[in-house]
C-alpha cells in the first residue's frame, strides 16, 4: 500500500505502536533525531505519544536506510513512512473547523481551489466591479497602480480578515495538539523550551542530520540539499511577509502609500523574498521528483506538492506583477496574484503549511522534557 | 556484477564486515577484487547488519570513547571469558591492531554515535555504530562500489576447487546457473554455520530445530565445510557458540537485537513444566544474558517464561512484542498454557523463600532466597502485584565458532602450515581468538582487524 493514511486511523495508530515497539528495543537510531531519545523514555505508546513523536520526526529517513528490518524484512518497518502517515492524520484531525477540513483533505481540490477556483473568481468579480477596460489599462506608478484595480480598504479588509482566520484556525489546531500529545496539563509557555525549540526550527537543526552532514535525501547519501530549499522558501516566504508588513507601516504611519520604487524598502524585501520562494519550493519539487518512494507515504506527498505549487504560484506571479507593473497586464496580474494569495491564506490551515506549528509544538515539548 | 572470463587478483566469499574490510584494503592495495555474496542486496551484509558496535584498546579519551581501555585490560577479559582458550600470540596482535582501526572504519564511511543512555554504560571499551551494523555496511558498500570492487549478489559459491593445498576456482550459482569464477587468491569471510540446523544438530541435536537463529540465514558454513573437506585445520567445536535467550515469537532468522529479552533477574524464570531452573540473579544481567541461551537449550521444548509482576515496570528495557498479561497467577498460567497449580505452587515456595533486603538493581544487592532450590541470589522480591507479565523464551544462537585455523597473515593452515592463497576473516576463523565465550564487541574487532590483515596479506602475496 502505498499510503498508509488510508487505512483506518486506528489501525495506523497500532501500527505506528508495533513500529515504536520493535524500534525500542533495538534502539540503534537512538544518535539521529530527537525522536528515539524520547521514545526510550516511555514503555508503552498512547495515541497522543505517537502523534508527538510522528511530529518529532523530520523525514530524514536515516533510520530507514539503517533499519535492518525495513521491507523485505518480515518486521516490515519503515518508521518515516509511517510517521509520515500519522502526521497527516494530526494534521486532519486537529485542523478546524472541520468542514474546511473535509473541503480540503483531498489534496487535488484543494489545488485546484487554491490555484484555480480562487484567482478565476477573483477575475471576474473585478470584470463585475471594475470593468474589463480599467482592468487592461496600463497605470504609471504615479496613478497609484494597484488601488485602480483594488481599492486599499479592500486589500486591508479582505486579506486582514483571511489572515486572522487562518491564524486562529491554527492555533486551535496547535491547542488541541498540545491538549491530546500532553498528558499532565502542563503550562503551554515555557519560555526556555520555546526559545529553545525556536532556535533549533529556524536553523533547521535536525535536517542537518547527526553532525552536519544532512539528511538521507532524496537518496541514502547524506546531503545537505533539502535543508538549503527549506531554508530559501521558509526564509523567502517571511521576507515576503516583511515586505507586506513593512508597506503597511509605510501606508498608516509615514502616510506613504504603494506603488512603491524598486530599490524602495517593501520592493527590496519582496523581490529578493520572492526570489527565494521560487527557488526554494522549485528545488524541494524537484528532490521530491528524484527522491526514493520507499519511505514516503503518498497522501503526505500529495499535500506538499500542493502547498509547494501554490508557494510556487504566489511567487511567480508576484514577480510577474513586479515587472509588469507599468503594463496592460498589470491588473490582470494583480488579480490573480492576489486569488493566489488568497487561496494561501484559507488553505494554509488544512495544508502542509501547519506542520510548522505541530513541528515546532513537539520541539517545545521535546525540549520540556529534555529539561533544557 | 561479475566480468565474465577475468582472472580476478582476489576473491572474497561473504559481503559481510570481515569480507569488505579484506576487499577494500586489497582494493586500495591494487588489486581487482570481486565479492560474492549469496543474500540478494536487501540482506547483505551478514550477521553484521545486525552490530551495534566494536570492542577496542584506547589508552585515553578519544571521541566516542571514554576513559581508557589498555590492551592489557582487553586481553585479561579476553582469557576470562575464554577460559584461555585463545591464541595469545594471535589475539594480542589483534587487540594491538584493534586500537588503530577506527580512523581507517571512518575514512570509509563509518560513523560512530556519542555515548548517550542506552550506550552509556559500555561506552568506556565499546566504539557504537551511528545507526548500527547495517549503516556501517551500507558506508563499506558505497565505498567498495567507489573504488571500482565488483560485487556480485545473490551468488552462492558453492564449491571450491582446491589442489594442493591452492585455491584455483570457485563454483558460484545464480539464479539456477552456476559459473567458474578464476582469482589468484582466495579470501572466506562466510561467517559461521548457525543458520546451518542440521549442522547445529550435530552438537544440540532434535533440540536445535527449536532455537532461533539471531542473524542472518544466509551463514549456512558450507564454505567452512568446503575448506574442513579439503583437509584444513579446525579450531574450536562444534558445540561452542554464542547463545542467548530471545522472545519465543522472534522470527526463526534475522531477529537481530531487537528480540532480546532482558527482565530475567527482575523475577524467575520457569519451563514448560511450570518450574524453575536455574538463578535468575546469579550476577549482573550483561555478565549472565549469554548463558540463558544453553539453559534453555536444555528445558523441554527449548522453551521459558520469563515472569515479573507490575513492580518491575520501567526498570527493564522493553521488549519487541507485548507481554502476555494477566491479574492472576492462574489466568497467566492459562494464557501460557502452564499447569495452574504447578505454576502457583512454584510461585508460592518462591515468594515464601525470599527474604528481606534493600532492592537495588546497580549492586550485587542483598535480596536472595532462602532453602530454595534452585536458589535465587540477588534481586528476589516477592511476585504479588498484579497485573504479572510473562515473556516466552527461546534460545537465540548468534554465532559458532568452530572455524578453519589461521596464523597471523590470516592465512589459512593446513596441518598447521600455511597454505599458499588461502585467507579467512571474521566469524569462520573466529575460534582462533575465541575457543568459547564471548566479549560484546568482539566479533567486530575480529572482523575488522583479520579481514584488513587478509586483504593486505592477499595483494602481498600476489606480488610475491
Ligand atoms: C543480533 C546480533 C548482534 C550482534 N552484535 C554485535 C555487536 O554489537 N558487536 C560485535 O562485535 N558483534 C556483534 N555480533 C556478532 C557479529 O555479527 C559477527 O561477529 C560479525 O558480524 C561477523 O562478521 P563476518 O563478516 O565474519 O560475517 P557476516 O557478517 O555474517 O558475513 C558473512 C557473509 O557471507 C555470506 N555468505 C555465507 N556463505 C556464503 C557463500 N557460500 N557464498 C557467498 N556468500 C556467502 C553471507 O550472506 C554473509 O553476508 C552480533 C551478532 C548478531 C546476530
Ligand atoms: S528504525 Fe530499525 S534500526 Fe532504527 S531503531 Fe527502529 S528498529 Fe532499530
Ligand atoms: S526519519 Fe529521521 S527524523 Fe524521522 S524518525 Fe527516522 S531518523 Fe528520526
Amino acid at each position: 500500500m502505498d499510503s498508509l493514511t488510508e487505512t483506518s486511523n486506528n489501525a495506523l495508530l497500532d501500527e505506528g505502536r508495533r513500529v515504536m515497539q520493535i524500534c525500542n528495543a533495538c534502539r540503534y537510531c537512538e544518535g539521529f533525531c530527537a525522536v528515539f531519545p524520547a521514545m526510550e523514555k516511555r514503555f508503552d505508546f498512547t495515541s497522543g505519544d505517537l502523534k508527538y513523536l510522528a511530529n518529532l520526526c523530520h523525514d530524514c529517513r536515516e533510520c530507514y536506510y539503517s533499519c535492518q528490518y525495513s521491507p523485505p524484512h518480515e518486521f516490515q518497518l519503515n518508521v518515516p513512512k509511517t510517521f509520515a502517515a500519522i502526521r497527516q492524520q494530526t494534521y486532519r484531525e486537529y485542523a478546524w473547523p472541520s468542514f474546511m477540513v473535509s473541503l480540503f483533505s483531498n489534496s487535488k481540490r484543494a489545488l485546484l481551489i487554491s490555484t484555480f477556483i480562487f484567482p478565476v473568481f477573483f477575475i471576474l468579480a473585478s470584470l463585475l466591479l471594475v470593468g474589463p477596460d480599467a482592468l487592461f489599462t496600463a497605470y504609471s506608478d504615479a496613478d497609484g497602480s494597484f488601488y485602480r484595480i483594488v481599492s486599499h480598504t479592500m486589500l486591508v479588509w479582505g486579506f486582514g480578515s483571511a489572515g486572522i482566520f487562518a491564524v486562529i484556525a491554527m492555533l486551535v489546531g496547535g491547542y488541541r495538539f498540545w491538549q491530546e500529545t500532553t498528558a499532565e496539563k502542563s503550562a503551554v509557555f515555557d519560555l526556555r523550551a520555546v526559545v529553545r525549540a525556536l532556535h533549533d526550527a529556524m536553523r533547521l537543526r535536525y535536517l542537518g542530520g547527526a553532525s552536519g552532514e544532512g539528511c538521507a535525501y532524496p537518496e541514502e547519501q547524506a546531503s545537505n540539499l533539502r535543508r538549503r530549499f527549506h531554508h530559501l522558501t521558509f526564509y523567502g516566504f517571511m521576507l515576503c511577509f516583511a515586505a507586506t508588513s513593512v508597506a503597511t507601516v509605510y501606508h498608516y504611519l509615514f502616510d506613504l502609500p504603494a506603488p512603491y520604487a524598486f530599490f524602495s524598502l517593501p520592493v527590496q524585501l519582496g523581490f529578493f523574498g520572492g526570489i527565494m520562494l521560487l527557488v526554494g519550493p522549485l528545488g524541494l519539487l524537484y528532490l521530491k521528483r528524484i527522491r526514493d518512494p520507499e519511505p514516503a507515504d503518498t497522501l503526505q506527498t500529495g499535500m506538499d506538492i500542493t502547498f509547494l505549487v501554490l508557494l510556487l504560484a504566489t511567487s511567480i506571479t508576484g514577480l510577474l506583477l513586479l515587472f509588469l507593473r507599468e503594463t496592460g497586464m498589470m491588473g490582470i496580474m494583480l488579480v490573480i496574484h492576489l486569488g493566489l494569495v488568497m487561496g494561501l491564506f484559507i488553505t494554509m490551515p488544512y495544508g502542509k503549511f501547519v506542520h510548522g506549528i505541530y513541528r515546532l509544538s513537539a520541539l517545545v515539548k521535546n525540549a520540556k522534557e529534555e529539561g533544557v | 556484477m561479475i566480468q565474465p572470463g577475468k582472472l580476478y587478483d582476489v576473491l572474497v566469499i561473504g559481503g559481510g564486515n570481515a569480507g569488505l574490510c579484506a576487499a577494500i584494503t586489497a582494493r586500495e592495495a591494487g588489486a581487482s577484487v570481486l565479492i560474492l555474496e549469496s543474500a540478494p542486496v536487501h540482506f547483505r551484509g551478514g550477521n553484521s547488519r545486525h552490530v551495534r558496535n566494536l570492542r577496542c584498546v584506547h589508552d585515553g579519551p578519544e571521541d566516542v570513547l571514554l576513559g581508557s581501555y589498555p590492551l592489557s585490560e582487553y586481553w585479561d577479559d579476553l582469557v576470562q571469558v575464554t577460559g584461555g582458550k585463545t591464541n595469545e600470540s594471535l589475539a594480542k596482535m589483534m587487540l594491538q591492531e584493534s586500537a588503530h582501526c577506527r580512523n581507517w572504519m571512518r575514512h570509509h564511511g563509518a560513523r560512530f554515535q556519542p555515548a548517550l543512555g542506552g550506550t552509556l554504560q559500555l561506552s568506556r571499551t565499546n566504539a557504537f555504530f551511528l545507526g548500527g551494523g547495517k549503516s556501517l555496511l551500507n558506508a563499506y558498500y558505497r565505498s567498495a562500489e567507489k573504488l571500482g570492487i565488483d560485487i556480485e549478489y545473490d551468488a552462492e559459491v558453492t564449491d571450491l576447487e582446491i589442489v594442493n593445498s591452492q585455491f584455483r576456482s570457485a563454483t558460484v550459482k545464480r539464479n539456477t546457473q552456476t559459473e567458474q569464477i578464476k582469482a589468484r587468491v582466495l579470501i572466506t569471510s562466510s561467517g559461521g554455520f548457525q543458520a546451518n540446523i542440521d549442522w547445529l544438530k550435530e552438537a544440540w541435536g532434535e533440540a536445535a530445530e527449536n532455537f532461533i537463529i539471531r542473524g542472518t540465514p544466509y551463514d549456512n558454513g558450507r564454505i567452512l565445510r568446503l575448506l574442513m573437506d579439503a583437509g584444513m585445520s579446525t579450531i574450536s567445536d562444534v558445540s561452542q557458540c554464542h547463545a542467548v535467550a530471545v522472545h519465543a515469537d522472534s522470527p526463526r532468522f534475522d531477529g537481530g537485537i531487537a528480540t532480546r529479552v532482558d527482565c530475567v533477574s527482575l523475577g524467575i524464570v520457569v519451563n514448560r513444566h511450570a518450574v524453575r531452573f536455574y538463578d535468575e540473579g546469579e550476577d549482573f544481567w550483561p555478565k549472565r544474558y549469554a548463558i540463558w541461551g544453553r539453559l534453555i537449550a536444555q528445558q523441554p521444548d527449548q522453551i521459558a517464561y520469563a515472569i515479573i509482576d507490575a513492580k518491575s515496570a520501567g526498570s527493564y528495557l522493553p521488549p519487541v512484542f507485548p507481554p502476555v498479561q494477566a491479574d492472576s497467577v492462574a489466568e497467566l498460567a492459562v494464557k501460557l498454557s502452564l499447569d495452574p497449580a504447578t505454576l502457583d505452587h512454584t510461585l508460592h515456595s518462591y515468594n515464601a523463600a525470599v527474604q528481606p533486603g534493600n532492592f537495588d538493581l546497580t549492586l550485587l544487592d542483598n535480596c536472595h532466597t532462602d532453602g530454595l532450590v534452585p536458589c535465587k541470589s540477588h534481586w528476589a522480591r516477592k511476585l504479588d502485584t498484579p497485573p504479572y507479565r510473562a515473556y516466552p523464551l527461546r534460545p537465540g544462537i548468534t554465532f559458532t565458532y568452530l572455524g578453519v585455523a589461521v596464523n597471523d597473515k590470516a592465512q589459512v593452515l593446513q596441518n598447521g602450515v600455511p597454505t599458499a592463497n588461502i585467507y579467512a576473516a571474521g566469524e569462520i576463523m573466529a575460534g582462533n581468538i575465541l575457543g568459547k565465550g564471548y566479549l560484546a564487541g568482539i566479533g567486530m574487532t575480529i572482523g575488522t582487524v583479520f579481514g584488513r590483515i587478509a586483504g593486505r596479506e592477499a595483494v602481498r602475496g600476489l606480488t610475491h
